[in-house]
């Protein structure tokens, strides 16, 4: 395959995609299945950040729901107690998770190996801590309700939001993995020496993976507050990171749709079989032990191969 | 001098890897750094790119100070390597790997890689055919579109060179490129490396294999339990008995 095919390649998947939720709204018979469209989207668009981490960059992340919990509690707070419209507060929260990302990113991806794991896993406990007890500000584990995005109301408008913006955010981090940038994070997975042979500065690559993905999860979760109208701590616990990274290695490492197809699936999946609710967490381990044992490239690259493979391309 | 480096020296615990070694390389030439195993040839080589920092000793480039700077700023000041234990992008097809190469001559800043504006789209377009053209040179043309994980040994070792150029280097470490190959690929890497030197890039060359070193290099380095033995022209280091009893000791162990 030649490269520009590969451009061609992206630009066809992105098509694909664009279709495929323009085209899902007829499939869906109820405000119900619209809630867990968007619930797909939503983590979607968080796992298509954490993918660059992980999947791209090779550096793990336990505690991204703890900047999708500052992002929805960001623009919930600004929004409810400081009366910022939602279009507003929003992009403020999304920001405000940026930098903060950027401050706990610069000592801690210094570090090598698990320590990345280690200290995200700190960070999101902390955050759900603080959410629960400061119920001065944030209502405590009984959550607070949020103002609505002004005009969009109800299920169907939200579905569009949040399509809009799940091909947006697609289409920006294809764009940056095919670019030098995203060639130095594949190169750092690849072999952190040996890009820094070339003069790629680790530290530096590694952190602006780790503020994007902060930015993604911080974005649906800014989403998530408006949509839902109230936000509990219970989207920002340890819990929901190990639901996001089983999505990410699941769905395919450092493939983007693979990141949408595994948070597709993921989402939908314990929502049809309710009668699994209380065991989600054993099927989560289920699922990531396959996942590593059977297919440790994850479903979408497993895929694509298999396909490759058997129209006799080289791969 | 181009490369200058004073009073180098390492320990590992209680082990003195290199004492006191100083090295002055004069540019477009090609240095052979040998010695027997354990004579500290690959510290040094991994002191010359910033992966070791000294314990003792300064680096120079043309004269500016390398000393105590990160890998990444030794090669953005110029020194590019290749690794005896291959440090190829295997997550990569052959071409990318040496795209990867030439971040530090087209770089792009965070919006330009996500927003990919037209100029980033030409910037990409030239990359892709300055790698095409490295590929060539090594002699990788008909892997250009194959994933890096499906090269042989031999065409890896080549698709490190060929990385290591695209950084446009002014001096290319190279650590024991023919190890591992056979008599027709060293003879290849023997003919790369002299193409290299002809282009005016300083190579210094960590190799066992002696034929490869007597026949490519202009300037030889002994090293011997982390000192420096002798150096000079291949065929007088070749003939001193301090260098043939250190090999021959080397041997006899």
């Amino acid at each position: 395959m030649l490269p520009s095919e590969f451009r061609n390649a992206r630009r066809k998947a992105l098509l694909a995609l664009a279709l495929a939720v323009a085209a899902l709204p007829l499939a869906l018979p109820n405000s119900y299945t619209y809630d867990i469209a968007i619930l797909v989207g939503l983590n979607a668009i968080t796992c298509v950040g954490l993918n660059l981490l992980i999947g791209y960059a090779g550096q793990i992340s336990l505690g991204h729901a703890g900047f999708f919990g500052l992002g929805a509690y960001g623009s919930a707070i600004l929004a409810a107690r400081y009366g910022w419209p939602a279009w507003a507060s929003a992009p403020a929260a999304v920001a405000a998770v940026g930098a903060l990302a950027w401050a706990i990113g610069r000592p801690i991806l210094r570090l090598k190996g698990h320590a990345l794991a280690m200290a995200t896993l700190g960070f999101g406990i902390i955050v759900s801590i603080v959410l629960a007890t400061e119920d001065g500000v944030t209502g405590g584990p009984d959550g607070m309700s949020v103002p609505p995005l002004p005009g969009i109301q109800g299920e169907k408008a939200w579905y569009w939001v949040v399509a809009a913006v799940l091909i947006f955010v697609v289409w920006l981090a294809q764009n940056l993995v095919d670019s030098p940038r995203g060639r130095a994070l594949r190169a750092l997975h690849g072999s952190e020496v040996a890009a820094g042979s070339l003069g790629i500065d680790p530290a530096a690559h590694k952190l602006s993976a780790f503020v994007l993905s902060a930015l993604y999860a911080a974005a649906a979760g800014a989403l998530s507050a408006h949509y839902s109208g109230f936000i509990t701590p219970a989207k920002s616990s340890f819990l929901h990171s190990i639901e996001l990274v089983t999505m990410v290695v699941f769905g395919g490492m450092a493939s983007t749709f693979g990141a949408v197809v595994g948070a597709a699936l993921l989402t939908t999946l314990p929502q049809l079989l309710t009668v699994f609710k209380e065991y989600e967490m054993v099927l989560l381990g289920g699922v990531m032990m396959l996942t590593m044992i059977f297919m440790p490239r994850g479903l979408v690259p497993t895929i694509g191969r298999a396909l490759a493979a058997a129209r006799g391309k080289s791969l | 001098m181009l490369l200058r480096a004073e009073n180098l020296s390492k320990r590992f615990g209680g082990v003195a890897a290199l004492e006191a070694v100083d090295l002055a390389l004069a540019p477009g030439a090609v240095h052979a750094i040998i010695g027997p195993n354990g004579a500290g040839k690959t510290t040094l080589l991994n002191i010359l790119s910033g992966i070791y920092r000294p314990d003792g000793g300064e680096i120079f480039l043309q004269e500016q100070k390398l000393t105590g700077a990160a890998p990444h700023e030794f090669a953005a000041a110029g020194i590019g390597r290749t690794f005896q234990n291959l440090q190829v992008f295997f997550n990569m097809t052959a071409l990318e790997n040496v795209m990867a190469g030439r971040w530090l001559r087209e770089r792009c800043s965070l919006a330009q890689a996500l927003l990919r504006p037209a100029s980033l789209r030409r910037a990409e377009q030239a990359c892709r055919e300055a790698a095409a053209v490295l590929l060539e040179t090594v002699g990788l043309a008909r892997w250009t579109d194959a994933r890096a994980d499906s090269l042989p040994y031999g065409a890896l070792k080549r698709l490190e060179i060929a990385r290591a150029l695209a950084t446009e280097p002014a001096v290319l470490l190279l650590d024991e490129p023919a190890a591992g190959l056979n008599a027709t690929e060293t003879r290849e890497i023997d003919e790369l490396i002299r193409r290299i030197a002809a282009r005016g890039i300083t190579v210094v060359l960590v190799e066992h294999n002696m034929k490869l070193v007597m026949e490519v290099s202009h300037h030889v380095i002994v090293l011997d339990y982390g000192r420096k033995l002798a150096e000079g022209e291949p065929r007088a280091v070749s003939a001193d008995p301090r260098v043939i009893e250190a090999y021959l000791g080397a041997q006899a162990c």
